[in-house]
């Protein structure tokens, strides 16, 4: 999918800027997007390193531990296939408290770093794992309980009410976030659906369901890349419930 | 309401930057060795984004430079004219799974233009404020750890951004 923007993005801008004469735009907007992306990137790396540094600090002095315990019964529900004690469980609830506070800048860092560490839980390095895929989704819904930089602008242009928008940005990100839980689910269950996991069926309660689904269908738009050539001989579905993605 | 919030938000980063090393110090960590060891990490990790970011920025640069997508804006616009939507914020709907930088500058660009409390002002500050940039957020993370096939990632984030956006439309026409 994103093979397939990435070159639509590109060509559609190139038949443009040719149909309306003025092809030499797109030299320059490469160039620019270019040096855009390499900006922003630097001006990550003093967010980065300061806010791995201090997440460093917050690991070794046991507090995102702490905090994971504490809120693990939600992110367990989140997160079905990742194991209770894992580092990501911290790293994932930290980037959801400051997504909440509308810490964006300090959100990213944790966020790369759960992304991290689900990363040493993953048996296809190039294939994202579901528990990423639901990760992506509380992000790109960014539940937002105070979105800071927006009331700022408005104070700049004075607003008779700066904070009027919270309430409507609390609901619109409710539902977003909600809608994406939702989704994810979905398509989880229909990848798991579409690959039946290669453990006895015995383990599976949902086995009869699977297989009486309408498998003609399913299997003519299964997605080449999703199928696992590593061979699944080390599963051992005595660790934890959902054990059927960690191949 | 408005003083608790403004409270909560300037003290909330103060107050974890004050506990965070403070906890670690009472834990006896070598907090200062532990901090620099730590934001090592971070230097890498920002430069490994750098080629996926580097891509992904020329191709949305030649989109909008070609004129595409005003032509894409001007093709939509009139479809959503009779539902009260105003079609001056459909672009931050375009804008926003695209460009963070892009859609937060179309988005200040309206509250200067409309006024932070006209209609306008208040769907683009919540657009903005309850939606993410999908095909960053997308990028960044995926790209740190060299995932290539992002499964359904994708299709979830820009469909969250959907429901966001026609939410935060229809929230807004209903409270102001």
């Amino acid at each position: 999918m994103i093979h397939l923007i990435w070159v639509a993005l590109i060509c559609i801008g190139f038949i443009f800027a040719a149909a309306q004469g003025n092809i030499e735009v797109v030299t320059k907007a490469a160039f620019d997007g270019a040096t855009t992306g390499v900006t922003v990137c630097f001006g990550l790396i003093s967010v980065l390193v300061f806010w791995m540094g201090m997440m460093r600090l917050a690991e070794d002095g046991g507090l995102l531990q702490k905090i994971s315990k504490l809120l693990s019964p939600l992110v367990a529900f989140l997160f079905p296939d990742v194991p209770r004690n894992h580092p990501a469980m911290g790293y994932i609830l930290s980037n959801m408290s400051a997504n909440l506070l509308g810490l964006g800048n300090a959100a990213t860092p944790m966020g790369i770093k759960a992304m991290q560490e689900l990363q040493t839980l993953n048996p296809d390095k190039q294939t994202a794992t579901p528990a990423m895929c639901t990760l992506l989704a509380l992000n790109t819904a960014s539940i937002t309980l105070i979105p800071t930089t927006l009331i700022a602008i408005r104070l700049n242009f004075h607003s008779a009410h700066p904070a009027e928008i919270v309430g409507t940005t609390l609901v619109a990100t409710a539902i977003a976030t909600f809608a994406a839980i939702a989704a994810d689910r979905w398509y989880r269950s229909r990848e798991l659906r579409r690959r039946p996991p290669a453990i006895p069926p015995s383990q599976t309660s949902l086995a009869p369901l699977i297989s009486s689904a309408p498998t003609s269908a399913a299997s003519s738009t299964t997605l080449p890349v999703s199928s696992p050539a590593v061979p699944r001989t080390g599963i051992t579905a005595a660790k934890g419930r959902d054990t059927t993605w960690k191949g | 309401m408005l003083n608790f919030i403004n409270l909560v938000s300037t003290w909330a980063i103060p107050v974890i930057l004050a506990f965070i090393p403070l906890y670690a110090y009472a834990k006896k960590v070598p907090v200062y060795d532990s901090f620099v060891d730590g934001a090592k990490d971070g230097f890498s990790t920002a430069i490994s984004i750098i080629p996926h970011l580097v891509g992904m920025m020329v191709a949305i640069s030649i989109f909008r430079a070609s004129g595409a997508l005003d032509y894409l804006i001007s093709w939509v616009t009139p479809w959503i004219k009779h539902w009260g939507v105003p079609g001056e914020v459909l672009p931050l709907g375009l804008l926003r799974p695209l460009t963070g930088t892009g859609s937060l500058a179309f988005t200040t660009d309206l509250i200067r233009t409309y006024g932070p409390d006209s209609m306008i002002g208040r769907i683009a500050s919540t657009i903005q404020g309850s939606t993410d940039t999908t095909l960053y957020v997308l990028t960044v993370y995926f790209g740190a750890v060299g995932i290539r096939n992002g499964r359904y990632a994708l299709k979830v984030g820009l469909f969250s951004d959907v429901v966001g956006f026609v939410a935060a439309i229809a929230i807004c026409l209903l409270v102001f």
